[in-house]
């Protein structure tokens, strides 16, 4: 047992508490804050009431705060204690209040364009991420955190899925490699949340430990919880089908071009030849299991015209979205995945096509003198779809 | 120092007199009616003038020719921003002297004049006129500063200088380029930092008037923004300013997504609310700057250009002003060197004098020719008053420099994130009115935009638009909903520390201490 611990970060919309155990039964905290003038009292009560309920006494706090909200407090709080005390505060959790909304379903084949990363020790970076409409916001255990960080982010991003709004995007979260990942979930598969993303599964038993694991912890809730592989070395891709049919929680196969190229001794470059393959590989394999194929992320953050030539590529090989490190490519890549006028005037064609071919029952859909193959009326039913959810004009007049 | 106050027409107690001196309270806007003439200079004589007005002994030589003493007032133009490298020399200079009880009246303050704050605790200085933020706020906020500060706008020092509120015994212009005659500009020369406009008032209306540069020409030295005629003595120095440092953190575009895309809303609203093609005017401020790029795009897509934009000009201005969207640059200062150059290459890119620009007692200013005028502030409450000045926790942090002139402009937009670690920006009552109800228009923050209930004209414009337009209560409420409620802070409501002068000269506010 430590005598002293330290959790958090020295910034903006964070704290740093340093937890040390005292001989006394008291609990003395000492606070520096830069918002001590307004939220002093409530620092000082959040702090005290979470040590209480975590049945913690006989600590000195010292609390370095630069405006961090109520549930960030908390979870720095938490992780301090199970720290400083794991066995006396282990069956503990201080929860801050569900936000209103926060735990409405997802379907399961929603639209996946855009998801974006957060990583799990930032909350300022969590707490304005819904202003820029992603599909989806992944709160990151993995990468995104360092090492020393992990336990606490934990915490962190636990009660972000209670008290963060992130709006209507669909709730990810990234654990850790496995085996470490399956001790994220007991902190997390409670929470208002709808997607795990396992990061570098390469078989169809690392799907099924996530899913086996997640049933047991959860064992009287109707709500299913998606699993999302994401495939990033060679092996994943050897196994992509297996993976992507493990389970039936899986809904998508993700692609990590960071990790793949350095996986098979190749450089990764601006053209992606080096990954063409593997990516294809995974599109096939999504496609053949039902789940959707979902593209890695496009790191030159400033470079807007190359993330849409990026994404318009992963659309043309068969992807249904792209991952996004910086807010500022959600929107890019939603403009990527509209469709353009042109394929929406003639899916209405098609369409029209069709109603005509079911008046005249006969069953053989034509435009002109040219027939339609049913997986071009599927594809234009497909580009409806796609053009409704952003909005376009639909009206029987753009098909002519 | 208990002080007797009154309440004026925003309901807040203001003292009727300051350091000795008898104030009016804000009456409203355009309320109050002023009397009498214009001050003026002493006459001067060429008989006591040579063409060759170099000073030997530097600058403390030239404060003795000019007969400084206690209790002066000395005035000095801040265009070298945070790169200025005199007012502590000089204030050194005065304590060694044993000058004490000056009023020191800069037209702006900086970081880097953290240490005036010796020279206010051993009483070089008995109160500052002008601006003052950062820990030179805090010393005044907690009321260890010996006289009463005053805090007055771009234009305001212009008007109370003129008007013979402010008077200078001293007026002291760091210039780029001069000649021995004292004529000077601000685009040649080492230290060229761009127009001197904030130094023309002292120029004209001080007793005395030491022009110091590190740079002399042969006469002529054109342009020349600076008179001679006006200069009493030209003092050398080694390096005038440092023009690196013009670029500070409020004058750098910001990188935050979050104010990005406030600043996408601003030229959104701006095109939705018919003013794509009015001009415009963008103040210091990452989110400020950051809507003139989402602007000028806006106005390529559609092929519309603005007669003319009023800097700060930066980089980004010129090159809308290179690329024919804006006809013309009426620039007040330069917010980085790309300004400086442009200001002194391109006809179309002209200095202009707060006197034209922003000055209330005249027969017309141009900011009210402005269509548009986007700026930040510190608080905004729930009647739509405003407050730059004061952090809600009452220390004073920013002085108001062009903002309640800028705010004569069409539609003012004040662009902020709706809270800045976990402080709400949008509060019931703001700490310090610094301009009323009626000089507010629009107030856009990431998460919605309200409009103020007075301007249906633009309610109706952006009905139907995809902006998130919502009330200011919504506003508040929603920065409430992730804050939570702060405490009021402790102030002294019986010893003011500072008043906000409003562009008529009365006063609008009163800063009080701080603390226990």
């Amino acid at each position: 047992m430590q005598d002293t611990v330290q959790v958090g970060r020295d910034a903006r919309e964070d704290l740093v508490v340093e937890l040390t155990s005292s001989s006394g039964s008291t609990t003395e905290i000492q606070l520096h804050s830069t918002v001590a003038t307004f939220f002093g009292a409530r620092i000082q009560q959040v702090v005290r009431q979470t040590l209480e309920q975590l049945g913690l006494e006989g600590v000195q706090v010292v609390v370095r705060d630069q405006g961090a909200l109520d549930w960030v407090i908390q979870a720095r709080v938490e992780a301090a204690a199970h720290l400083l005390r794991p066995q006396q505060t282990a069956q503990r959790a201080v929860l801050p209040p569900m936000l209103e909304g926060a735990d409405r379903p997802v379907a399961r084949d929603r639209m996946r364009r855009s998801r974006l990363y957060l990583p799990g020790d930032q909350p300022d970076l969590m707490i304005n991420a819904a202003l820029f409409e992603p599909d989806a916001v992944i709160l990151d255990l993995e990468d995104a955190v360092a090492p020393p960080q992990k336990f606490a982010a934990r915490y962190l991003v636990r009660n972000a899925l209670r008290a963060v709004d992130f709006g209507p995007a669909e709730r990810m979260v990234r654990i850790n490699q496995l085996p470490r990942g399956l001790a994220d979930l007991p902190d997390l598969v409670s929470q208002p949340l709808h997607t795990i993303l396992l990061p570098k599964a390469e078989r169809g038993g690392d799907v099924a430990a996530v899913a086996q694991r997640i049933r047991e912890l959860v064992t009287n809730s109707p709500r299913e919880i998606f699993i999302m592989p994401i495939l990033e070395s060679a092996l994943g891709i050897e196994n992509a089908l297996a993976i992507a049919s493990a389970e039936p929680e899986v809904v998508a196969l993700a692609f990590g071009a960071e990790d793949f190229t350095r996986d098979i001794g190749a450089v990764r470059t601006d053209e992606g030849r080096e990954s063409f393959v593997a990516r294809s590989r995974l599109v096939l394999a999504a496609r053949a299991a039902g789940v959707q194929p979902i593209d890695t992320v496009y790191s030159d953050v400033g470079n807007e015209a190359g993330l849409l030539a990026a994404t318009r590529e992963a659309i043309a090989l068969g992807f249904d979205g792209k991952g996004c490190i910086h807010p500022r490519q959600i929107r890019t890549i939603h403009q990527a995945f509209r469709p353009s006028e042109r394929d929406v005037a003639y899916a209405l064609k098609v369409q029209r096509a069709m109603a005509q071919a079911e008046v005249r029952g006969d069953g053989v859909i034509a435009i002109g003198s040219k027939m339609i193959d049913p997986p071009v009326v599927a594809r234009a039913q497909r580009v409806l779809k796609l053009a409704e959810f952003y909005h376009m004009d639909l009206s029987p007049e753009v098909g002519r | 120092m208990s002080a007797k106050l009154v309440n004026n027409a925003v309901g807040r107690p203001v003292p009727v007199e300051v350091n000795g001196r008898e104030q009016h309270p804000f009456a409203g806007v355009g309320q109050f009616r002023p009397t009498g003439h214009k001050a003026g200079p002493p006459i001067p004589t060429n008989a006591d003038h040579s063409n060759d007005k170099r000073v030997a002994g530097g600058l403390k030589q030239a404060l003795i020719q000019c007969g400084v003493r206690d209790g002066m007032t000395l005035g000095i133009h801040h265009h070298f921003r945070n790169g200025d490298l005199l007012v502590l020399p000089l204030f050194d200079t005065l304590a060694e002297m044993e000058i004490k009880d000056l009023v020191f009246a800069p037209s702006a303050l900086f970081p880097c004049h953290e240490p005036l704050i010796r020279h206010l605790e051993s009483g070089v200085i008995h109160h500052i006129e002008g601006s003052m933020n950062g820990p030179i706020g805090r010393f005044c906020s907690q009321g260890r500063m010996k006289g009463t500060g005053i805090l007055r706008s771009h234009g305001g020092r212009f008007q109370a200088i003129q008007d013979g509120e402010l008077h200078i015994d001293i007026g002291i212009i760091p210039a780029p380029c001069a000649d021995p005659t004292g004529n000077a500009n601000g685009v040649q020369g080492p230290s060229a930092c761009g127009p001197l406009g904030f130094g023309l008032a002292d120029s004209l209306y001080a007793d005395h008037v030491i022009l110091v540069t590190d740079h002399v020409v042969p006469f002529p030295c054109i342009p020349w923004e600076i008179q001679g005629q006006n200069v009493d003595h030209v003092v050398e120095v080694e390096r005038v300013g440092d023009p690196d440092k013009i670029v500070s953190g409020t004058t750098q575009v910001t990188r935050s997504p979050t104010r990005l895309l406030i600043a996408e809303y601003v030229a959104q609203f701006i095109e939705e609310a018919g003013y794509l093609g009015a001009p415009f005017q963008a103040g210091a401020g990452g989110i400020a700057l950051a809507f003139i790029q989402f602007l000028a795009a806006r106005m390529r897509a559609r092929g519309v250009k603005a007669p003319f934009a009023r800097g700060g000009s930066t980089e980004h201005l010129v090159r809308m002003l290179d690329e024919g969207l804006i006809g013309a640059i009426l620039d007040g200062q330069s917010f980085d060197l790309a300004g400086v150059a442009s200001l002194r290459d391109n006809p179309r890119h002209v200095a202009t004098s707060p006197l034209t620009s922003y000055n209330y007692h005249s027969k017309g200013n141009f900011a009210s020719q402005v269509g548009v005028a986007v700026v930040g502030a510190t608080e905004v409450d729930l009647q739509f008053r405003a407050n730059v000045v004061t952090h809600s926790d009452g220390l004073l942090l920013h002085g108001i420099g062009g903002w309640q002139n800028t705010l004569f402009a069409d539609c003012s937009i004040l662009a902020f994130p709706l809270f800045r670690s976990r402080i709400p920006i949008v509060v019931k009552e703001v700490m310090t009115v610094c301009a009323p109800s009626e000089m507010i228009d629009v107030v856009v923050t990431e998460r919605g935009i309200a409009i103020n209930p007075r301007r249906e004209d633009l309610l109706d414009r952006v009905k139907g638009s995809s902006l998130p337009i919502v009330t200011i209560e919504e506003l508040y409420h929603r920065a409430r909903r992730i804050c939570g409620e702060p405490e009021a802070p402790v102030r002294q409501m019986d010893r003011p520390v500072a008043v906000i002068k409003w562009v008529d000269s009365t006063v609008i506010d009163t800063v009080f201490q701080v603390g226990d």
